[in-house]
């Protein structure tokens, strides 16, 4: 058993794999939401590689976004924020009845763009945590961290038992609806195997997705958000990278240009094994309740109410 | 009681209104129903073994059958819930105490086993001294088996349960006494019946008070356990245990259709308990309010825009 909690800096020796120099070093995404253009490239090219089956073809209606989540048959979204802007907007010119894209005012938030409104994009996926709940509660071992630190699902072995599905953080693994097992990104793994890249960070034409060590991310991104800043792009944040959140920071981390909770995304979530410990504390404690109750049931009938007293008096 | 709420409607945004969690894929009734039933299954392993010892035969046989039945009637349940149904025994391949589950099966696997040998031998009088060996581990862990399933919801990033992981085992203990001892009322005769009323009052104040704390204790997070239909679900339950507790303690001793009404009343409150429960954690999972608003506040409490360590 791996740690539950807190910095892990090797997470693959943590899993068993031997010392640092005896497995390939942590890979996974930095998405860069400010260069994304919601083209979807990695939706396709995820589904075409891994063979992912459609999820139904549906319309929202709240933005350009059908595909909605992540889920079994989805394992990369683009989520499309159409936000108004608070800022008020000056009359809008006159319709000449000619057909308009919305705004494609890169600032957004800054500088008001035609209609009100602005857009962000964001290609979503497994953040393929540090500290990664999905794999921790899976009471088959079907879920594994693989050697390059990433964490994925073997078909042979789920049973569907669906307990990954509300552990998760970030609501991304869910049950195929059909088949009854569980399904995520598996970050590529049959790619990473033979030295490829992952199809979606393959496929994006503008290098929001980009694929590589780890570590090596994380520096790249640092340098990112400081020229970002430098521009004055203030809103500018990195998501998932800290390696001291709840989870251990993210295999997959992001830039993002809003408020996590814009996209979807929980904006300080901490993985539930954290409280692993007071929970089968509490859960022992219960049990000797129980049994005392059962003892001092056919003991006495004085005892119970001494019994009680004791057991809620220690349960804080 | 009308609902109310108790704290203003926080402001938070999120992605169209749309759940952060994936809402928990565990079907209704099964996992509710198995909640209950492990509840009933396992305090009833304690309360046979007390029987026994105690030479209470009628209510013995009551406790027996109704550890042995809630166990295999559980197990069916949970392995009818999978979704791969043919492979349960995958549960077996490993062991986990990073998942609930994991243990959960491995207290579960030999309980049934136990239970329905010591009820086996029971009913047939066939090897008393192997049944009521397999008796006295059915007892052992039984109090497990009906405080682990507060653990297989509380570890999860679901609001509702995860936040009322300090309570929620008792809330299932003192609940599956209640049941235990409910139904050993419903079915064995008065005089031998005592025990399981001593057991269901004492089981029903400890539900009631843990259950009472995660009301006090968690503010917005357990408003889902006392609006919409968990609400009414959990108030129903509520008002079944206090009713049955009021009966038991007033005239559970000397009327057996009282008692036995009372007894019943113990089975359902139990029963809604756990489908209240269940359903608010759903609620709480559909709802990003609960996921986004007190992440927030503890950011605030940190005084920093980023993830901090707290605990």
């Amino acid at each position: 058993m791996g740690s539950l909690w807190g910095r892990l800096d090797d997470v693959q020796t943590d899993a068993g794999y031997g010392s640092p120099d005896e497995h390939p070093p942590r890979m996974g995404f930095f998405t860069d939401t400010s260069v994304c253009i919601g083209c979807k490239a990695c939706e396709v090219a995820c589904k075409e590689w891994n063979e992912v089956p459609d999820d139904g073809y549906l319309l929202t209606g709240m933005s350009y976004d059908n595909t909605q989540e992540l889920g079994a048959s989805t394992w990369r979204h683009v989520a499309f924020v159409e936000k108004p802007l608070d800022v008020p907007v000056e009359a809008p010119p006159a319709d000449l009845g000619m057909p308009s894209m919305g705004p494609p005012d890169p600032q957004g938030a800054e500088s008001g763009g035609e209609g009100g409104v602005r857009w962000l994009m964001s290609s979503d996926v497994c953040k393929h945590c540090t500290h990664a709940a999905c794999l921790d509660v899976c009471p088959t071992g079907s879920l594994f961290r693989t050697e390059y630190g990433t964490v994925v699902v073997q078909p042979d072995i789920c049973n569907g038992c669906g307990y990954c599905v509300p552990a998760c953080p970030y609501g991304v693994i869910d049950l195929r609806e059909g088949d009854g097992r569980a399904f995520k990104c598996t970050l590529c793994y049959d790619r990473l195997k033979e030295g490829q890249t992952p199809a979606c960070a393959q496929a994006c034409p503008t290098e929001s997705i980009q694929y590589g060590e780890l570590s090596e991310l994380r520096e790249r991104a640092d340098r990112r958000l400081t020229e970002l800043h430098d521009q004055g792009v203030d809103v500018a944040r990195l998501y998932g990278r800290d390696p001291d959140d709840g989870v251990g920071g993210d295999g997959a981390f992001f830039l993002l240009l809003d408020e996590p909770e814009v996209y979807g995304l929980p904006p300080d979530p901490i993985v539930t094994t954290r409280d692993l410990g007071s929970l089968w504390r509490h859960v022992g404690a219960a049990a000797a309740t129980v049994a005392g109750l059962g003892v001092a049931s056919f003991a006495s009938r004085r005892l119970v109410p001494r019994l009680l007293g004791t057991a809620l008096g220690g349960r804080r | 009681m009308k609902e109310q709420r108790l704290v203003p409607e926080p402001e938070f945004e999120s992605y169209y209104g749309r759940p952060i969690l994936k809402e928990p894929t565990w079907k209704t009734p099964d996992v509710p129903l198995y909640l209950f039933l492990g509840g009933l299954a396992g305090c009833s392993a304690v309360l046979a073994e007390g029987a026994a010892l105690t030479d209470r035969p009628d209510l013995e046989r009551v406790a027996r059958l109704a550890a042995a039945g809630g166990a295999a009637a559980g197990t069916v349940a949970l392995i009818h819930d999978l979704g791969r149904p043919e492979r349960f025994l995958k549960m077996l391949r490993v062991f986990k105490p990073t998942s609930p589950l994991s243990v959960g099966s491995f207290i579960l696997a030999p309980f049934s086993a136990l239970s329905g040998a010591a009820a086996a031998a029971q009913v047939t009088g066939l090897l008393p001294r192997l049944g009521r060996v397999a008796g006295s581990g059915a007892a052992l862990l039984g109090p497990p088996l009906a405080t682990y399933t507060a653990a297989l919801l509380a570890n999860t990033a679901v609001p509702a349960w995860h936040e009322a992981h300090r309570e929620l085992p008792f809330v299932f203990g003192g609940s599956g006494a209640q049941a235990a001892g409910g139904l050993a009322m419903l079915l064995a005769p008065i005089d031998q019946t005592a025990p399981a009323r001593r057991m269901a009052l004492a089981g029903a104040v400890v539900e009631l008070a843990a259950a009472e704390t995660i009301l006090r204790r968690h503010g917005l997070v357990a408003e889902p356990y006392r609006t919409g239909r968990p609400g009414r679900l959990i108030r129903l339950a509520r008002n079944c245990t206090a009713v049955a507790s009021g009966i038991t303690a007033l005239a559970g001793r000397r009327s057996r259709l009282l008692s036995a009404v009372a007894g019943a009343t113990y089975v359902a409150g139990s029963l809604t308990t756990r489908f209240g429960i269940f359903e608010a954690g759903l609620a709480s999972a559909r709802d990003p309010k609960y996921t986004v608003v007190p992440q927030r506040e503890r950011l605030a409490r940190q005084g920093g825009g980023s993830a901090k360590i707290d605990g």
